[in-house]
């Protein structure tokens, strides 16, 4: 019994565990560098002589890769999801749910490679005959915007799924028809876990690293261009941590800078997806 | 006699109107439109399966399984190290995760009173944990190898950063699992004068093991493919050896495609294709091995 509790405890542990060892370093960082200048400057050159700390370049670039990311997955999601929850028999359910639920089995740097050697050079430049980059934010949303696919739809599906048949049958003795039920009747009845299923996907794009780390390049500045190359949070830390810095130096204590801002953001994105929930909620 | 033909048009109409009401432009064009999304979502996978392999297939050979990695030489560059690594950790990884997650879902959801204020806080940790980015686990883990001091690259300390990125998946796998086990089992047992304890690991905890297998799975093949949080570990890019403990140096296949993906050569790429192929077939049996589980025991029931 000891061993339950101890195992449960585990989890508050970690939580604890996260926050102090995001929270350390980064105090360290914010004695040299004032939280103001972090949050509001638009340059971010931590490796430079003359290092400058503004974390702007690096946010808007994970706003971008999420952006597109969410332009791909959230009609696509959804669209899937209704077919799948609405339209598919059992039979052709049971054959595609798991299919797509491999896209997002998918380890993220064979994703990662997928962006950088066929859909930048590939479908983009070749056959679409867009202009992008070697590494470009475009590439990489995309990529991103298709691993997330399956988190949105399986959720969303499941969401509607729940809805009770009572509702549709309702609304067909009424004399509507499946589109009219599903966008009138089971989609609002839905939109608690079709809401969460999207604010999950979001916090999947956000906190994503190998795909922007491969696809997205490491030059951290103000996005304006999806074609050009631009850094993510997340890609920042992966570069970093890959170049040796001396634990303790300033340079190290940026990376825990940079990962307690993600932490953050995405602790706030999921309190909003708890809150949907709870706030949408219906009781059947 | 007016009236008698007047009922059946009346209850007729709604019914005709409901079934041209399916072949009208509008629903014909939405159907289409998801019917699409579900096929871009398959035909997408199927591109990136084919592309991968096309790309992997002229180095799928044996230099690849025995191997080391190499600085200059993509011709005999092999993945020796990144195949033993990932065995090493994700050996780890479920040995530390399968139990502890197995042993809070247990806790949670058959000691806990709905009333605790522990049970509710573990909830509300896991619900968090569940949302906190791959790459924030590989921080921590790096963090708590330095404060017990061991070396940050070893593979305890990467199997520690896996096995906590997975507890919460296994936790409500686990969870949902024992749920589904009639509460007439437990009665039953307990009926007989067997304690809490041995109710749950004579009973439930069998009757919910393939649930408990088909998440769990899923969860160690996410960790087989993940690489952000090992990249925190530092020094793992370049390994040429076999790691030969839990305190060994490591490197593991995803890490190894990263490395040489990221080299200027092409042959370097066709490389990273060909352990990519490798890394795909032993996920993609993991997710069917779980898929046949489900299906097996979900029929059933």
């Amino acid at each position: 019994m000891g061993f339950l509790v101890v195992a449960a405890g585990v989890s508050i542990l970690t939580t604890i565990g996260i926050v102090v060892s995001l929270l350390l370093p980064a105090i360290q960082f914010f004695r040299e560098v004032s939280i103001t200048e972090f949050l509001t400057g638009t340059s971010w050159t931590p490796r430079f002589q003359d290092p400058t700390f503004g974390v702007l370049p690096l946010i808007t670039g994970t706003m971008w890769t999420t952006a597109i990311a969410l332009s791909v997955s959230i009609p696509i999601g959804l669209g899937a999801a209704i077919y799948l929850s609405e339209y598919a028999s059992t039979r052709t359910r049971k054959i595609f749910k798991p299919t797509l639920e491999l896209l997002a089995g998918v380890p993220s740097v064979v994703y990662g490679l997928f962006a950088v050697t066929f859909v930048g050079p590939v479908v983009l430049k070749e056959w679409l005959g867009i202009e992008v980059a070697t590494f470009s934010v475009l590439a990489a949303g995309l990529v991103l915007g298709v691993m997330i696919i399956p988190t949105v739809a399986s959720l969303a599906e499941d969401a509607m799924s729940a809805v009770p048949r009572a509702l549709r049958e309702a609304s067909y003795g009424l004399g509507a028809n499946r589109m009219r039920t599903v966008l009138r009747v089971v989609f609002p009845a839905a939109v608690s876990g079709i809401a969460a299923a999207i604010v999950l996907g979001l916090s999947r794009a956000v906190g994503e690293t190998m795909i922007v780390a491969m696809a997205a390049g490491s030059q951290a500045k103000m996005v304006t261009d999806p074609l050009e190359g631009g850094q993510t949070m997340t890609g920042f830390i992966a570069s970093a941590a890959l170049g040796d810095s001396v634990q303790g130096s300033l340079q190290y204590n940026t990376l825990f800078a940079v990962g307690l801002t993600l932490f953050v953001l995405t602790l706030i994105i999921n309190i909003i997806s708890i809150r949907l929930v709870n706030r949408f909620r219906e009781i059947y | 006699m007016a009236a008698i033909t007047a009922e059946p048009t009346a209850v007729t109409r709604p019914l005709t109107a409901a079934s041209h009401g399916e072949r009208n432009p509008q629903s014909l064009i939405f159907l289409i439109l998801l019917w699409a999304s579900l096929a871009f979502g398959i035909l997408v996978l199927v591109v990136l399966l084919v592309n991968t392999f096309l790309e992997g297939r002229s180095r799928m050979d044996a230099a690849l399984f025995t191997n080391y990695t190499s600085q200059i030489d993509p011709a005999t560059a092999g993945a020796r190290a990144a195949i033993l690594g990932t065995a090493w950790v994700i050996g780890t990884t479920a040995l530390l995760a399968i139990p502890i997650g197995v042993a809070a879902a247990a806790y949670l959801e058959e000691f806990a009173s709905k009333t605790s204020r522990f049970a509710r806080l573990v909830e509300l940790n896991v619900q968090n944990l569940a949302a906190v980015p791959a790459i924030i686990y590989g921080m921590l883990a790096a963090a708590a190898a330095v404060a017990v001091g061991i070396p940050r690259n070893t593979v305890i300390a990467g199997g520690i950063a896996l096995a906590l990125l997975i507890l919460p998946v296994v936790i409500v796998a686990t969870r949902e699992a024992l749920r589904a086990v009639p509460q007439e089992i437990r009665q039953g047992s307990l009926a007989l004068g067997a304690s809490p304890m041995q109710t749950l690991t004579r009973q439930t905890l069998p009757a919910a093991v393939p649930g408990i297998a088909t998440g769990t799975i899923l969860a160690l093949s996410r960790a087989m493919g993940e690489a952000a949080p090992l990249l925190l570990l530092g020094g793992l890019v370049f390994v040429k050896f076999d790691p030969n403990g839990l305190l060994s140096g490591f490197t593991t296949m995803p890490i190894q495609i990263f490395d040489w993906a990221g080299r200027s050569q092409v042959a370097f790429q066709e490389l990273a294709a060909a352990a990519s192929i490798l890394l795909l077939v032993l996920v993609i049996a993991m997710n069917g091995l779980a898929i046949i589980i489900r299906n097996k025991f979900t029929t059933g029931q």
